[in-house]
């Protein structure tokens, strides 16, 4: 894969130490994780990376605050998350965290603008500076001449960037994004993560929840999770063999 | 503040884009409230209508005039007490009048005997059975009164009776075999459930009442009061005059009654009262139907969007938020409901007054402002449990929902 150059990390931003997420499912306790411990700066561009079952998605959730785990350690920018309530994690997502779903998740009714604008309601900002604010990260996702378009007057990997454009508004610091590409046709895929690269030479802090190689073959660190518990955590992207070695060692 | 008006500003933009894309759907549920809007307002309106139409039959009886009667004017369980007291007697009055005149600062002003009976009026080949027919010194000048002539004033209902096409004025009709000359007529009052009303009384001097109709007929001494926020006084003193006319001693109890028009308002009300209530909550109970069929539409709505609703969340809604949201959808449709029913009661309204003038109904102002109120609690009410239910999902079950 040809990086372009990797730059240098700013200071903490997530900082876990030994989470751990049980869910009862009947009868059954399922650990989803048994004891997790990350770190992730400003600036960097990691990849989660896990078979199902891995316990990925419940990390994901994690770390963008939609849950919070059953024991551990949480500082999100030296904040404790892992005792917040419903509220005070709503208003962390809301500035903190800019979310990118596999099914891109936009309100059918309602334009790019209005897409877009609606973290901004959210937060408090005045109708004035909630458009100039959307129409600035519309014109960065290459969306300017799409902004009155409805979700089902776009391409996929248009919605896909109108979901970007929504996730970075606010400023987030991190952007979380999961499967980005996993409904996207591949020449799309490359597209929408050429955007990824475009944000993250520009500064901003990329989490890629995936189970595509080729996809997290983009970030420049990779976390593997297996059984609830990180297998490997390692700078650059791993190939196949060298994790097959890297079993056996 | 300012972050919960977007708020509110982007839950309203939504609700109405949500009920536009659901046309039939809002339109079936808005139904149900439309239903139950026009049964309560229309019941309002007769409740009003009642109400009026009290207070107009009231208001023969004047709220500034005291009545001495035989009977009190209340349910009574000991009738026995009452039935053998002494008749009130017309020249009482009279008596009184002295009395007022030597009194000074006295709360009465004036007392006006009256009797009455019911009889026949006939005019021509017209008659109408069981007039009230009223004896009385007010209504007549002082020669007429004293000097009895054979005269009348009659309730508007009689005249259109006896004169379907004719000038009452001046004719005489014939009441208990005597001839009376008609010199006026009343103005229409209006009349409910055959209370008392002018409409279907006549009035003749009381000197000619004495003279024709038998000694079996009711008296009773009106006076009028001159402040009718000292009532209470006024009656004390009636009371005092009342029992040197009878000549009482300070131990025997009063044997006749002083009557105001609020003894009988507060008889009344009651009966009034238990209308409104009842007919309220039988009408209520339609409006109970459009409010279910209001919070079933909106669990679905909750159901359909659960994956909208966690997007919301993660992008940072607040519960508050998503409560708000649903809150405001159930309430726009039941506003919306209510603005149609409000204006097919009106509609209605005015239809039936203009084909049964008599029926009592009355549309006003605030009846508009408690069905708007009705609309927008039904709302409220019967959208807070699907609200709630969609403000604590999980976000992450909420996003995976498919």
């Amino acid at each position: 894969m040809n990086h372009n150059s990797t730059r240098p990390v700013g200071p903490l931003v997530i900082d876990i130490e030994n989470i751990t997420k049980d869910y009862v499912m009947g009868e059954e306790i399922v650990r989803a994780l048994r004891g997790v411990s990350l770190q992730i700066h400003s600036n960097e561009y990691i990849a989660i990376m896990g078979p199902s079952g891995s316990g990925k998605s419940t990390l994901m959730n994690m770390l963008g605050c939609l849950d919070t785990p059953t024991s551990g350690r949480y500082e999100f920018n030296g904040r404790n998350v892992a005792e917040m309530d419903d509220d005070e994690l709503a208003a962390i997502r809301n500035r903190e965290i800019g979310f990118v779903f596999q099914t891109f998740n936009l309100l059918p009714r309602s334009t790019s603008l209005r897409n877009v604008e609606l973290p901004l309601i959210y937060a408090g900002i005045d109708p004035e500076t909630r458009e100039e604010m959307a129409v600035r990260v519309l014109d960065e996702v290459g969306l300017g001449d799409r902004m009155n378009h409805k979700p089902n007057e776009l391409s996929g990997g248009q919605r896909q960037r109108v979901a970007v454009a929504r996730a970075l508004v606010n400023n987030p610091s991190i952007i979380l994004a999961d499967e980005p590409t996993g409904n996207l046709d591949s020449k799309t895929g490359e597209e929408i993560m050429a955007l990824f690269e475009d944000l993250y030479q520009r500064g901003n802090t990329i989490i890629l929840v995936t189970h595509e190689r080729d996809i997290a073959a983009h970030a420049r660190r990779t976390v593997h999770l297996r059984d609830g518990l990180i297998e490997t955590d390692h700078p650059g992207f791993i190939p196949e063999v060298d994790l097959v070695a890297l079993d056996r060692a | 503040m300012k972050r919960f008006l977007y708020e509110l500003n982007e839950s309203w933009r939504i609700a109405v884009a949500q009920m536009r894309s659901n046309m039939t759907r809002s339109a079936l549920t808005a139904l149900g409230v439309i239903i139950g809007i026009i049964a309560v307002t229309l019941m309002g309106t007769a409740v009003n209508g009642i109400s009026i139409g009290f207070d107009n039959s009231m208001s023969v009886l004047g709220d500034d005039v005291l009545y001495v009667t035989q009977w009190p004017w209340k349910q009574v369980d000991d009738w026995w007490n009452y039935r053998d007291r002494k008749k009130i007697k017309t020249e009482y009055a009279e008596t009184l009048n002295r009395m007022i005149e030597r009194t000074p600062n006295s709360n009465l002003v004036v007392a006006v005997p009256t009797s009455s009976l019911f009889r026949s009026i006939k005019y021509g080949g017209n008659s109408v059975d069981n007039v009230f027919v009223l004896g009385t010194t007010s209504y007549f000048i002082v020669t007429e009164s004293r000097g009895g002539a054979s005269v009348v004033v009659i309730g508007y209902d009689v005249a259109d009776a006896l004169f379907p096409s004719e000038n009452p004025l001046d004719k005489s009709v014939l009441i208990n075999g005597q001839l009376f000359k008609v010199v006026g007529v009343n103005s229409r009052q209006g009349t409910f459930l055959g209370l008392f009303s002018w409409d279907s009384m006549v009035a003749v001097p009381l000197g000619a009442f004495n003279k024709y109709f038998s000694s079996k007929s009711e008296s009773d001494v009106r006076v009028k009061v001159k402040d009718k926020r000292k009532l209470a006084e006024a009656k004390d003193e009636l009371t005092g005059l009342m029992r040197r006319v009878r000549g009482l001693q300070p131990e025997v109890k009063d044997d006749f009654s002083v009557n105001e028009q609020q003894a009988f308002k507060s008889t009344l009300d009651p009966v009034k009262n238990s209308i409104a209530v009842a007919g309220l909550f039988i009408t209520g109970l339609s409006l109970f139907v459009g409010a279910i069929g209001i919070m079933n539409i909106t669990f679905v709505s909750v159901k359909e969007r659960t994956k909208e609703i966690g997007t919301r969340k993660a992008l940072g809604a607040r519960r508050r938020t998503i409560l708000l949201q649903f809150l405001i959808e159930s309430t726009a449709l039941c506003l919306l409901g209510g603005f149609i029913g409000l204006a097919l009661a009106y509609l209605m309204c005015f239809g039936i007054e203009k084909a049964f003038p008599s029926f009592p109904i009355h549309f006003s102002l605030g009846l508009v402002f408690a069905s708007m109120t009705v609309s927008v609690a039904t709302g409220l009410i019967s959208g807070f449990a699907p609200a709630w239910t969609a403000s604590h999902l999980d976000p992450v079950v909420a996003l995976r929902y498919e």
